[in-house]
C-alpha cells in the first residue's frame, strides 16, 4: 500500500476520538428478562454502541454518552437509563 | 430482529464528537451502512467536521475530503470526475448541513447538478447553523427559536428538494432518521443511478438546537413524518411517489396533529396557538398539493 | 524543435496539453478567456483527454481541482483579478491540503472601478499563500513555466502548488515566436508517481479540526517543503535547461548588471522596457543594469543579494498599488540586501499600476528621479 506523500496531513480512522464514556450523567442497563433481542436499541443508536449478541444486548460503556434513545424506543420497556454515581 | 435486517459493519466509529442522541450521526451511520466502504466522502464545514474528531484522528471509516464551506458540491464534482477520468471505482458522497446547501453552498450544488456529475449529495438538515452555536439558516422553519431570531424566525423554510426538483436531476429523496428501512432503499438506488446528481434531504433533529432532551431524537424524527410536517417521497426521472408511512397519510384524519410534534420541542415552545394553527393550515394545504400533484401524475 | 507564433495565453495553453492534466476546471474571465477556449479546442479535437469541469464560478474551479487532485489527478486552471479573489479562499485551502495544483494568473488590476488591464496586485495575493509563485514575462516563459510548473509541484520534496503569472494584453495578448520542447512530457514526472491523499483502499481523512499543537506541525512541513522548492526549482529549471538551450535556474537574469552601480529590479514584460532604458542611459554613459525576477516564492534571496553586492542603488519598479507601504516586491528585495548586509539604497515606484503604459523614456525619468533620491518610495503617474 503506498502511502501519499504527505502523511502528515492525514487522520487515520481511529476509534474513541473524544472520550465519550465519560459524558454521560446516566447509563442504559438492559433487563435481559424482559428484552426479545429485538434489535430496535441496536437500529437507533447514534454512536453504534450497543451490539445484540446471541443471548443478551450489548452496551459498550466506554463510549455510550447516555443519550436515552434506546431506552425511550424500546418496545418492551427492557432499557432503564441510571444515575451514573 | 432488527440488527438481522441491516449489514452489520459500522463505518461510523464509536466515540466520535457528535452530541448525545445526534440525529445527523444516526442518518450517517444508516447512509454508510447502505454504501459500503468504497465510498468517498465530501463534507464541507459543518458539525460533522467537528464530529471527525480532531487530527490525527478521524471517526470515519472511509475516505474523507474536508473542503471549505461554499465547496462541497464543486469539490465533489472534481472528485467524480477524476475517478472517472482515472478509471477508479467508488461512490462520490456530499454529506453537508443545511447551511452548506440551501445558503452558501447552493451556488455550487446548482452547478453541479446541471452539469450533471454522477455523484449522491446528502444534505442533513438540522434546520440551523448548529456547528456556530443554533443561528438561522434559510432551511430554519417559519417561527423557530434560533440565536439570531430569538423571537422565532420570520421566514420560511427553502424547499431545497424542490429546487433541486426543477434542475431535472435523475433523483431526488426525503429522508427521516426514524426510518431506517426508508433510509436503506433510497440510498441504495441513489447510489444504482448511473449519471446525474442524486439529491438526498434528511431531516436531523438535534437535542442541543431544537432543544429537547436527547431521547427523543427517533420520536420526534418519527412525528415529523406521522404529522406530515416532513414529507417521506422520492421523485424519480421527474415521478412523484410517498414513500414509508407518508404514503398512507393523504386522508388528513390519519395524520397526527402538528402540535404534537411541535410541543416536543422548545424552539417552538413560545408559539401562540394561532401560530400553530396557521402552521396546521400549512402543513393540511402542502397535503392538499400533494394529491393534486399524485392526481395529475395519474392522468 | 518547432516554432510557433503564439499569444501568452495560447503558449499556456500549449504547455498544458503537454503535462495532459486529468481534469481542468476554470471559469471564464477576461483576458483569461482564450487560455480555456484554446483548452477546450484540444479536448475537443481529442488531443487533450482532460475531463473539463466547466464551473459555475472561480471558487467552485479551484474546489473541482481540489477534490480532483485528492484522489491523484494532475489538474489545471486559470484566472485572473476578481477572479482570483473570489476564489481566494479554496487558493489556501490547496496549498495547505499539499496538492500539486498548477494555475494559470493573467495578471490583471482590481476593481473598482472595472480595470482589465495589466497591475499584479492580484498577482501579490498569493505572496503568503504557499503557492509556489513564477512570473513570465514572455509569451516563451509563459509555456516553460508552465511546464517547470508541474515538475515543481509533483515533486515529492514539494507537493505545493504552482501559480504562473503573466500581464495581461502585453504578453497574454501579444503573439511572439514561442519554440515548442520536443518530448516536453518526458520532462515531467510520470502520472501517477504523486501518490494521492484519498482512496477507499487505504481511507484517511484530509483536512480535518487540528488543534494549534498539529497545526503548528502541519504548517511547519509546509514551511519546509516551500525552502526544498528553491533546490527543486534549479534542478528542475535545470533539466529544462538541457533540452531547450533556456536556462532558469538561478530563478532570475541579470541584463548588464555586472559593473552596474545602479540595478532595476523588475517583474514581468515591463523589463522589455526597462532594457531600452538600460541600452540608452550606458549611452549616456551611466552604468545602470536590469535584473528580470522569475521566482517569486520561494524567494531566491541569496542568490538576489549575491547579485546585489557591490551596487550603489536598487531600484524596483512594480505594477502594484500597495497603500500604506512598500511595493511587495520592494520589500522582498529590502529583506535579501538586510540579510547579506548590501549596502545598497533602496528606491521602491509602482509604475504601469491599472495598466498604464510605461515606456523606456518613463522608466529614464524614474532614474532620474531615483539618482536625486526624491524620497525611498513613490508613484510614477506622470509622464
Amino acid at each position: 500500500m503506498s502511502r501519499s506523500v504527505v502523511e502528515i496531513l492525514l487522520a487515520r480512522p481511529k476509534r474513541g476520538v473524544v472520550a465519550s464514556g465519560g459524558w454521560r450523567a446516566e447509563r442504559p442497563v438492559v433487563d435481559s428478562s424482559k428484552c426479545k433481542l429485538c434489535g430496535v436499541c441496536w437500529l437507533f443508536c447514534p454512536d453504534g454502541v450497543v451490539e445484540i449478541g446471541e443471548e443478551k444486548v450489548l452496551i459498550d460503556y466506554e463510549y455510550c454518552k447516555g443519550c436515552g434513545i434506546c431506552a425511550h424506543e424500546c418496545p418492551f420497556g427492557a432499557i432503564t437509563m441510571v444515575r451514573e454515581r | 430482529m432488527a440488527h438481522r435486517a441491516f449489514p452489520r459493519e459500522e463505518y461510523l466509529e464509536r466515540g466520535h464528537a457528535a452530541c448525545p442522541g445526534c440525529g445527523a450521526m444516526l442518518l450517517l451511520r444508516h447512509v454508510l451502512k447502505a454504501l459500503g466502504p468504497n465510498t468517498y466522502l465530501v463534507i464541507p464545514a459543518s458539525c460533522t467536521s467537528v464530529i471527525a474528531g480532531p487530527h490525527p484522528k478521524s471517526a470515519f471509516r472511509v475516505p474523507v475530503l474536508h473542503i471549505a464551506f461554499a465547496a462541497s458540491a464543486a469539490a465533489a464534482s472534481g472528485v467524480v470526475e477524476a475517478l472517472a477520468r482515472l478509471e477508479r471505482p467508488g461512490n462520490v458522497v456530499v454529506w453537508a448541513g443545511d447551511g452548506g446547501t440551501v445558503d452558501i453552498g447552493l451556488q455550487a450544488l446548482s452547478g453541479a447538478a446541471e452539469r450533471g456529475h454522477n455523484f449522491i449529495y446528502i444534505c442533513y438538515d438540522n434546520e440551523a447553523y448548529m456547528n456556530t452555536g443554533i443561528q438561522k439558516s434559510g432551511s430554519t422553519p417559519y417561527g423557530a427559536w434560533t440565536t439570531t431570531t430569538p423571537s422565532g424566525n420570520p421566514g420560511f423554510k427553502k424547499d431545497l428538494p424542490g429546487i433541486m426538483i426543477s434542475h431535472r436531476v435523475p433523483y431526488v429523496a426525503t429522508l427521516s432518521p426514524a426510518y431506517p428501512s426508508d433510509i436503506a432503499y433510497k440510498v441504495k438506488k441513489a447510489a444504482s443511478i448511473s449519471g446525474g446528481l442524486k439529491y438526498l434531504h434528511a431531516l436531523a433533529p438535534c437535542p442541543p438546537g431544537w432543544r429537547y432532551e436527547p431521547r427523543l431524537t427517533v420520536e420526534i424524527a418519527k412525528l415529523a413524518v406521522l404529522t406530515g410536517m416532513w414529507v417521506l417521497y422520492e421523485v424519480e426521472k421527474g415521478v412523484f411517489r410517498l414513500t414509508g408511512p407518508s404514503a398512507g397519510l393523504l386522508d388528513k384524519s390519519k395524520r397526527r396533529p402538528v402540535a404534537e410534534y411541535l410541543r416536543l420541542q422548545g424552539r417552538f415552545s413560545h408559539l401562540s396557538q394561532e401560530e400553530v394553527e396557521k402552521l396546521q393550515r400549512e402543513v393540511d394545504e402542502k397535503w392538499d398539493r400533494i394529491a393534486e400533484l399524485l392526481e395529475e401524475g395519474k392522468r | 524543435m518547432r516554432a510557433l507564433l503564439l499569444t501568452g495565453n495560447y503558449a499556456a495553453a500549449y504547455a498544458v496539453r503537454e503535462a495532459q492534466p486529468d481534469v481542468i476546471s476554470a471559469y471564464p474571465i477576461t483576458p483569461q478567456t482564450t487560455v480555456i477556449e484554446k483548452l477546450a479546442d484540444f479536448i475537443d479535437a481529442g488531443e487533450l483527454k482532460a475531463k473539463f469541469v466547466r464551473v459555475e464560478s472561480e471558487h467552485s474551479a479551484m474546489a473541482a481541482l481540489i477534490g480532483a487532485a485528492s484522489v491523484g489527478a494532475r489538474t489545471y486552471t486559470a484566472t485572473s483579478s476578481h477572479g482570483l479573489l473570489y476564489m481566494y479562499e479554496v487558493v489556501w485551502w490547496a496549498a495547505g491540503a499539499r496538492l500539486p495544483i498548477v494555475m494559470g494568473l493573467v495578471t490583471r488590476a482590481i476593481g473598482p472601478p472595472w480595470n482589465i488591464w495589466s497591475d499584479h496586485a492580484d498577482f501579490y495575493t498569493l505572496r503568503d499563500s504557499g503557492w509556489n509563485l513564477l512570473f513570465a514575462s514572455n509569451a516563451q516563459e509563459v509555456y516553460d513555466f508552465t511546464l517547470l510548473a508541474y515538475m515543481l509541484s509533483e515533486n515529492p520534496r514539494v507537493s505545493l502548488p504552482t501559480a504562473v503569472a503573466w500581464d495581461a494584453f502585453e504578453v497574454s495578448h501579444t503573439y511572439e515566436p514561442v519554440q515548442l520542447i520536443e518530448r516536453a512530457p518526458d520532462l515531467l514526472p510520470p502520472k501517477g508517481a504523486w501518490k494521492p491523499p484519498l482512496s477507499f483502499e487505504d481511507p484517511a481523512s484530509l483536512g480535518n479540526l487540528a488543534y494549534p499543537e498539529e497545526y503548528l506541525k502541519i504548517r511547519k512541513a509546509m514551511k519546509l517543503a516551500a525552502l526544498e522548492a528553491l533546490k527543486v526549482f534549479r534542478d528542475a529549471a535545470a533539466k529544462l535547461g538541457e533540452v531547450s538551450g533556456r536556462d532558469y535556474s538561478r530563478g532570475f537574469e541579470c541584463y548588464r548588471c555586472d559593473d552596474a552601480h545602479t540595478v532595476f529590479v523588475v517583474m514581468g514584460s515591463i523589463f522589455g522596457e526597462v532594457v531600452g532604458a538600460v541600452d540608452t542611459l550606458r549611452r549616456e554613459g551611466q552604468r545602470v543594469g536590469a535584473l528580470k525576477l522569475w521566482l517569486y516564492r520561494p524567494f531566491p534571496y541569496e542568490s538576489l543579494a549575491e547579485a546585489l553586492k557591490g551596487k550603489e542603488r536598487v531600484v524596483v519598479i512594480s505594477r502594484s498599488s500597495a497603500l500604506g507601504a512598500a511595493s511587495p516586491l520592494a520589500a522582498d528585495v529590502a529583506t535579501a540586501l538586510q540579510l547579506r548586509n548590501v549596502a545598497a539604497a533602496l528606491v521602491d515606484i509602482s509604475a504601469g499600476v491599472g495598466g498604464a503604459d510605461v515606456t523606456a523614456g518613463d522608466v529614464i525619468n524614474m532614474y532620474k528621479l531615483a539618482e536625486k533620491g526624491s524620497g525611498v518610495f513613490f508613484w510614477q503617474v506622470e509622464r
